[in-house]
């Protein structure tokens, strides 16, 4: 008979859209019910988990009995009186529910550092991150580093940010620290705006003490009192998770005045971002906190020097502060053993897209990308062909499959012309139009375009337009040529890492995928996704007649007879693609 | 409008606040920014009502008309495009009978919007109804959804 009893259930955003919480109700209610803990005298816990990884799989459940761990996959409420009858009662756990094969695979080539304890300990939970030497960094630093000792380490760790630009932190640090100033700022960005990522709306999530350490951390190396965390205001369950963990830091007097009774004071605060990519860099960001539109300034004089209200300021990302007390506590020879010569550690992913294994991964630096794609994520989504990888969001560029065995970091990244970024990482298929995905970033890039310079208020502006006229056919020649050009010019002229970076999707797909370019301008979407180029007409000795195209056409462009074969009138047809959507018969052809 | 304003102004004064606060605060007790709000946090603070409407037409958080009863996010992040989200939110125009720039029904029981990324791309596409997160959408599921809510309303 089982002696002690724990049940995770994965409960981040992915996990509570599929129903996460309601699975935990009903293994609360059912073992109430049942009379489980009383019964058998077993030791029983029950909580929630952050982000595990493998959110396409949720909701994920973990029981552990005696020590033995048995993980559930789509769990649903009502599969749960199974699980608690035949496992928890029984001791047999239900074979056919648990992961698969795959699952074990998505997580055998991952190292685990900034993730180590999301999906493990329960987010809201102070002592669950206690029990795993939470807040042990900081102690250590308290009772035996001076700052300059901490700041050293970091710099030996080898550690850059990981909010995109890959900067030294130590480096960082040390130049905030030596900035003379009565006051100091440390901003946590969790301004995660890159489409395509949610690394650290995961960790926060996940494990928002972690964050809030190495804030403090930070704050002790660089001589600040006061940190802000920028979060979006599109991360709910963060941003709540986020205010429970700081409020409880502070009553157990991790933060606030003479912390550690060392007579150092910290606090910190949240400020809401109100939805503003350009956000995300550092001198905006800055204008935003002081409450004005969030337009960036030329740098230098760069923040460190003069910051947040003009004092020296330290900002840093997410996944960035959340390494800092594993740095501290397992030393930097430990984290430096992983990665490359010049990038070290871990990086984490959102790897999304065409792959079945979509999820957050956590890998050594300097993996390759094949490794990524097929070890961890499993193939490509419904056996089609992969096409591209795209990496660093709007500000990146995709790697082709002739690359596959290229290293993800840093330094191989920028060699083929695009970034680690943020962590995005986009897998395409052969469904999939290079021109389409690249227009796709453009907007983005140009509608978040704050406005301030020319070359990206009106150059993004000409480049969305010229790439919306190729992918309708009405491309012109030499378009191509101009593309690049207008591209090289705004790389050039632009204040800010937006505007310098806003062409990368262009410029990229144009070097990798020129063909597809061209074939747009004869008026031909190879990838046959550019909807303006199709025309759709039903395939006759497929057609069944069954009228779900006929029914779904919003247009009124589909006729016939049931159980004949219908047909589509091309002038009336919006070409919207409902009926190739709908059709079971793959009746529906387009050209 | 005067006493629910006034409470925020003397908050503002009280803590030297930012407008991007001020105007937040403002929202939730509205639902949106009516404009003679601002006007009369202009006056009030004397600050220039471009101050604030500058911040306010800046983020896309901020909203200057009403919005419906009923607000459905669609998720626009990479994830959600390359698998579908676009023709997800055209047949919520169609079933909406929303116009081009339109983007709440004439009798104030839709609103729906478009959002960069929710960050929940493994799940793609993503369509958050009234605060529920709903993944791996399709225009059926969507129809579906749709009209639960449309019959809750007449109820």
């Amino acid at each position: 008979m089982n002696k002690s009893i724990t049940i995770q259930v994965c409960m981040g955003t992915g996990g509570m859209a599929a129903g996460g919480s309601e699975v935990l109700d009903a293994f609360e209610s059912l073992m109430r019910e049942k009379n489980i803990p009383a019964e058998f005298k077993k030791e029983c816990s029950m909580h929630k988990v952050g982000c595990r990884g493998l959110c396409a799989r949720d909701v994920l459940v973990d029981v552990i009995a005696d020590n033995r761990r048995t993980i559930y996959q789509y769990i649903k409420p009502e599969m749960v009186e199974r699980i608690v009858d035949e496992h928890i009662v029984g001791g047999n756990p239900v074979s056919e529910w648990q992961v698969d094969e795959d699952y074990h695979k998505f997580h055998e080539k991952q190292v685990k550092v900034v993730l180590s304890d999301c999906g493990n300990i329960d987010p809201e939970d102070i002592n669950a991150y206690m029990a795993v030497d939470g807040y042990k960094a900081v102690e250590k630093v308290f009772a035996s580093m001076t700052p300059e000792e901490v700041i050293d380490m970091i710099k030996k760790s080898g550690l850059r940010g990981r909010g995109g630009a890959g900067f030294p932190t130590g480096v960082k640090w040390e130049a905030c620290r030596k900035a003379e100033a009565g006051q100091k700022y440390i901003i946590c960005n969790a301004d995660e705006g890159d489409p395509g990522a949610f690394m650290d709306r995961a960790v926060i999530e996940g494990n928002p003490h972690a964050v809030i350490e190495g804030m403090i951390i930070g704050a002790y190396a660089i001589g600040a009192s006061k940190g802000y965390v920028y979060i979006r205001a599109e991360y709910p369950l963060a941003v709540e998770r986020l205010k429970k963990a700081i409020n409880v830091s502070r009553e157990r007097g991790f933060l606030g005045k003479n912390i550690f009774g060392k007579g150092f004071d910290f606090d910190i605060k949240i400020k809401l971002g109100a939805g503003a990519f350009v956000c995300g860099e550092e001198t905006a960001l800055i204008a935003s906190i002081e409450g004005q539109r969030g337009m960036p300034r030329a740098k230098p004089p760069f923040p460190v020097h003069r910051g947040l209200w003009g004092k020296p300021t330290v900002i840093n990302n997410v996944e960035t502060l959340a390494n800092i007390p594993y740095i501290i506590k397992k030393g930097h020879e430990w984290f430096s053993s992983y990665g490359t010569e010049k990038s070290k550690g871990t990086k984490v992913f959102a790897l999304t897209g065409k792959i079945k294994n979509s999820g957050l991964i956590e890998v050594p630096m300097g993996i390759t990308l094949r490794e990524i794609i097929y070890d961890i994520g499993g193939g490509i989504e419904n056996e089609k062909a992969l096409k591209a990888v795209q990496t660093g969001g709007p500000s990146g560029g995709c790697i082709t499959t002739g690359m596959l065995d290229i290293n993800m970091d840093y330094e191989s990244l920028a060699k083929v012309g695009s970034i680690v970024g943020s962590g995005g990482m986009i897998v395409l298929d052969e469904d999939d139009c290079m021109v389409n995905v690249a227009k796709y970033f453009l907007q983005f890039t140009q509608s978040e375009s704050c406005g301030k310079c020319v070359p990206c208020r009106i150059g993004t502006k000409r480049l969305l337009e010229i790439m919306d006229r190729i992918t309708k056919g009405a491309g012109r020649q030499g378009d191509i040529e101009l593309l690049e050009k207008l591209s090289n010019d705004i790389k050039a002229a632009s204040l800010c890492g937006l505007g310098q970076t806003a062409p990368n999707p262009v410029l990229s797909t144009i070097k990798y995928f020129r063909e597809e370019y061209e074939a747009h301008l004869q008026g031909k979407c190879p990838a046959k996704a550019c909807n303006e180029l199709l025309t759709y007409h039903i395939i006759e000795e497929f057609c069944k007649g069954c009228g779900a195209c006929l029914r779904a056409c919003p247009a009124g462009a589909i006729t016939g007879e049931k159980k004949k074969p219908h047909t589509i009138a091309p002038e009336i047809c919006i070409k919207c693609g409902a009926c190739f959507d709908v059709c079971k018969f793959k009746a529906v052809g387009k050209e | 409008m005067e006493k629910r304003l006034q409470g925020l102004i003397e908050d503002f004064k009280k803590n030297e606040g930012n407008i991007i606060s001020l105007l937040q605060e403002t929202q939730e007790v509205f639902g949106y920014i009516p404009e003679e709000a601002v006007y009369r946090l202009s006056e009030e603070l004397d600050m220039p009502a471009s101050n604030f409407f500058g911040v306010a037409t800046f983020y896309a958080q901020f909203y200057l008309k009403p919005r419906g009863k009923n607000i459905i996010t669609a998720c626009c992040g990479t994830a959600c495009h390359v698998k579908g989200s676009d023709r997800i939110i055209n047949s919520l125009k169609r079933d909406l009978n929303l116009a081009d720039e339109q983007n709440t029904t004439e009798d104030k029981k839709f609103t729906l919007e478009q959002v960069a990324c929710v960050g929940a791309c493994s799940i793609a596409p993503v369509v958050i109804i009234n605060k529920k997160v709903y993944g791996k959408m399709n225009s059926d599921k969507m129809a579906k959804e749709l009209k639960a809510l449309k019959e809750d309303g007449n109820e």
